[in-house]
């Protein structure tokens, strides 16, 4: 079944520093908002599939991060571990629009995630 | 014949994307309508994006005109410039324009185009507040430059905000570009690219702030100046807001058509009343909305079948490209180039050309591509873009453009034989040039390595100096060689790359910083051609390390290629909690300090708190936001940051020495609080840990640390290079010294030494291992002159690395946005 998606306003794009990731903390669990060097905006629980590393703390690369915990490297598009790890940490939608973040929620993800 | 009655088609917008969609219907059915154009502006169509060459002063208005009067006189079309319509009647199918004039219609066009986007800040409607959208706007421009306006401001660092920039500029005004994202056009450019052309307008004389945020339009009356969020303050005779464009759809949503971001067309450009069209930058088509040329010219040719009768062709959006019209500036970039899952980038780089070439793959797919510099293969990569073409049969070869492949191939370009760099190499003519740097060709190589009997890379570099400089040419060098000489060739074992993202290892990167005097990150990755659009955790706090001890107090440190615990001054822990150390100078502590520390255990419910091997005490478990609060108890009780976390100098351990102990031949806590008083906040390729011992007894365990230090009687006896950690190694005795100051200066230039010459992360035991003691000894105990130089830079970087970083967080904000949550849901 398909569970609605709650868009809700986080905040601007230049709150957030290019490479770099701020957290949106939910009742459920933190969500990392990522801004690349290249200014694209990405979502993604924070926290790595490997060892719970919060995501949000680690260099952005590309459209990458790495973990700073254990240097996992987390495609932030898919959520998903590079190179030979494996395991997914979870996306959101995310739209920007007039450099506005909007987070596309589904409390149930985030409910069962953590 | 019978006289057939001619329906009526109402075009409204005298733009580009009408009058095409006219001309594309004259093409197909010259006699099928009465043609009535209205037009806002009182000009004749003209091309819009030729603008800012007018702006310029490289084009005249009538050198832009796309269709004068004439033309619409032999097609027999009303043209009523000058002309707003102002309602739509769809009932009695009836446009009326603001003067009054109704038209019936049987077919009704839109193509109203597209507002620009005004910041409604305060001070946004003063005189002197201009858009950059119309011939208006233009001779508004030049009317400022002329009248001896100084200053102007562009805010908006896309194309058109850059090219107004620009065009004002060769107008004599001083220009400053106001750019609220990190990067210029950032939606076109990637962040390297971005950098490329910002250089170029800086050298331009164009001044670019990024990340730059307006507050408000300063003036009274007339404009003055613009204020930013940050504080700044510019001065400006003219504004021109050029933040981006919108649908233009009132007149739509007036007469009640679906209108969301712009009015909603079908594929066959058909609005929600099938009697009404629409094409151009007010529609929205499948959710996508443009602002450049080329979808404009599509959503003609599929308007003008519709209203010719053709219901079988179709509009299925476009891919766009995009190039800045800036003379002299070659920028190109088409798709998307964000990355993500499945997406791989090739990236190339020619220094000495000044070119970045980054194109985007998914799969065998080209998904997007950026190309500076050198932009002719531009529509090469696009049509393959567009098509979908699959690029796995040329992939080696792609990068270097079409002209590489069709001579490689005998000229079929792409889709010929498999792409084989060395077969390419093979095909190469003797005067294409292998070494951009110091332009050797082909040719002069494989002579050199036949007639020389060259047999390795450093002959062919020192005979012919191909390679010599950055080096991004080795590879094929070495293929030359191994084509010269078949099997004869044994390709040296060549150092290791720093990383991936780049063939040089970091010996060479730390030496071309110096030499290329390269002061940036972007600066240093497209000087020594780095193969990645932005690093990589590995090169990045490398790179930002080796720039800040080649150029101190001038560097700014690039705080995003740090680790977290060196961007928020604590060590994360595994459970995402920080761990906090408070420096205490050669391990002496207060009553004051450790009241003050129970009393932030308290406060802060801090779970854990352990004395160190350093000879401190750690507090573990503290929440991230709760740092600056931490700190600022801290700090008020006279503590500062241990460095606990950095790549820098971490600790000072001492005995108690002569003050007390029975056996102790001199002070060295004394000893151990000076040189910690002189080497804290240094940052070093990896950590620094020192000691210093107050006999030979040596409880400070001073023999196996990076910088030891044990008293005899005669003196202090300095010790370099060892280190606990899972290979335990003892130091290695450097010298012995008389005095106190001459103890500093040995620990200061040694550092020195290791801060200039070793690898990032190397501690100083392989480094040392790796140049050899003899050599530390030579720099800095026999050379005494080269000592008191590598003390003087040591203690000239110190200036701008002493200051506290938990004061600077925890009471002026800087970094604020670190310890903050950007919003908290629920």
């Amino acid at each position: 079944m398909k569970e609605d998606i709650t868009w809700i306003e986080v905040g601007r794009v230049a709150d957030i520093p290019p490479a770099g990731a701020r957290v949106v903390k939910t009742k459920h669990g933190d969500v990392a908002v990522f801004r690349t060097a290249d200014d694209d905006v990405f979502a993604v629980r924070d926290r790595c599939p490997h060892a719970g590393g919060p995501l949000s703390q680690g260099i952005v690369h590309g459209a990458r991060v790495t973990c700073p915990l254990h240097n996992w490297v987390i495609d932030l598009a898919s959520g998903e571990a590079t190179g030979p790890d494996e395991g997914c940490a979870g996306t959101f939608p995310v739209q920007v629009e007039d450099g506005l973040i909007r987070l596309g929620l589904r409390l149930g993800q985030l409910a069962a995630a953590s | 014949m019978m006289a057939r009655t001619r329906e009526r088609l109402v075009v409204v917008g005298n733009g580009m994307a009408g009058i095409r969609t006219v001309e594309e219907l004259l093409k197909r059915d010259p006699d099928r309508y009465d043609i009535t154009v209205f037009g806002a502006e009182p000009h004749v169509n003209y091309n819009r994006i030729m603008l800012s060459p007018v702006l310029a002063g490289e084009k005249t208005f009538d050198q832009i005109v796309l269709n004068d009067r004439s033309w619409y006189e032999r097609n027999g079309i009303t043209l009523l410039t000058g002309e707003k319509v102002e309602t739509i009647d769809r009932e009695a199918r009836t446009v009326t324009s603001v003067g009054g004039r109704t038209v019936g219609y049987d077919r009704l066009l839109l193509a109203t185009g597209s507002d620009p986007f005004i910041i409604p800040v305060p001070g946004h409607g003063l005189p002197g507040v201009v858009t950059f959208r119309d011939m208006f706007d233009v001779e508004a421009m030049l009317r400022k430059a002329a009248d001896g306006g100084r200053h102007a401001v562009v805010i908006g660092g896309g194309l058109l905000g850059l090219e107004a920039a620009n065009g004002l500029a060769v107008n004599g005004m001083k220009v400053t570009v106001i750019h609220l994202m990190g990067t210029i056009m950032e939606r076109q450019l990637d962040e390297a690219a971005g950098f490329l052309l910002q250089r170029e307008l800086e050298d331009r004389g164009i001044d670019v702030m990024t990340n730059a945020d307006t507050k408000a339009v300063l003036g009274d009356g007339h404009v003055t100046g613009v204020l930013l969020k940050d504080g700044r303050e510019i001065p400006a005779d003219l504004v021109v807001m050029a933040v981006g464009i919108r649908p233009s759809t009132g007149l739509a949503k007036a007469a009640g058509l679906a209108v969301e971001r712009g009015v909603v067309v079908d594929d066959h450009m058909a609005t929600s009343d099938p009697a009404i069209l629409a094409v151009g930058e007010c529609v929205q088509h499948r959710g996508a909305t443009y602002g450049l040329v080329a979808p404009l010219w599509e959503m003609a040719r599929v308007c003008a079948d519709q209203l010719a009768g053709r219901r079988d062709s179709a509009y299925a959006g476009s891919v766009t490209s995009t190039k800045l019209k800036v003379t002299g500036i070659d920028v190109f970039s088409a798709g998307d180039f964000g990355g993500g899952k499945d997406c791989e980038d090739i990236v190339f780089r020619d220094a000495a050309r000044g070119v970045y070439k980054r194109i985007v793959l998914k799969g065998d797919r080209i998904a997007g591509a950026v190309l500076y510099g050198d932009t002719k293969d531009g529509a090469w990569y696009f049509q393959m873009l567009r098509e979908a073409e699959n690029v796995a049969p040329l992939r080696e070869t792609l990068i270097f453009g079409q002209g590489f492949g069709g001579q490689g191939f005998g000229g079929q370009g792409f889709g010929g034989a498999a792409a084989n760099p060395k077969a390419a190499v093979a095909a190469l003519s003797d005067g294409a040039e292998i070494c951009g740097c110091n332009g050797v060709c082909k040719g002069a190589i494989t002579r050199a390595i036949a007639d020389k009997g060259l047999t390795t890379l450093d002959d062919v570099r020192s005979h012919t100096k191909a390679s010599a400089s950055c080096g991004s040419c080795t590879g094929l060098v070495e293929q030359l060689l191994e084509l010269t000489l078949g099997d004869g060739y044994q390709a040296a074992a060549a150092a290791k790359p720093l990383c991936k993202c780049t063939h040089h290892p970091h010996d060479d990167v730390r030496r071309l910083i110096v030499a290329g005097e390269l002061k940036s990150i972007p600066a240093v990755m497209q000087a020594l051609e780095w193969k990645t659009a932005n690093g990589c955790h590995v090169c990045r706090p490398a790179l930002n390390y080796y720039l800040l001890a080649a150029w101190p107090g001038e560097y700014r440190d690039d705080y995003q290629s740090r680790f977290v615990n060196e961007r928020v001054h604590a060590n994360i822990q595994k459970d995402g909690t920080y761990s906090v150390v408070p420096r205490m100078w050669g391990g002496l502590t207060s009553a004051k300090e450790l009241r003050a520390i129970a009393d932030v255990v308290d406060k802060f419910a801090i779970p854990t708190v352990k004395v160190t091997g350093g000879q401190r005490i750690d507090l573990f478990g503290v929440k991230k936001e709760d740092l600056p609060a931490v700190w600022r108890d801290l700090n008020d009780a006279g503590m500062v940051s241990g460095h606990a976390y950095a790549k820098g100098l971490r600790t000072v351990k001492t005995c108690v020495g002569s003050e007390w102990c029975r056996f102790g031949t001199q002070d060295s806590t004394g000893m151990g609080v000076k040189l910690e008083r002189m080497t804290w906040g240094t940052w070093t390729p990896h950590k620094v840990k020192l000691a210093v011992s107050g006999c030979p007894r040596n409880c400070a365990e001073a023999t196996i640390k990076d910088f030891g230090v044990v008293a005899v009687d005669s003196g202090w006896e300095l010790y370099v290079a060892g280190n606990g950690g899972m290979k335990v190694r003892e130091c290695d005795f450097l010298t012995k010294v008389e005095t106190e100051e001459q103890v500093l200066e040995y620990c200061g230039a040694f550092l020195q030494l290791y801060r200039e010459e070793a690898r990032y992360l190397d501690r100083t035991a392989p480094w040392v291992e790796r140049v050899g003691l003899d050599y530390v000894k030579r720099r800095v105990v026999e050379d005494g002159e080269g000592r008191r130089a590598l003390f003087a830079r040591f203690q000239f970087s110190q200036m701008f690395s002493q200051t506290d970083p938990w004061e600077e967080r925890a009471s002026r904000g800087i970094d604020s946005h670190e310890f903050a949550p950007l919003a908290t849901v629920g």
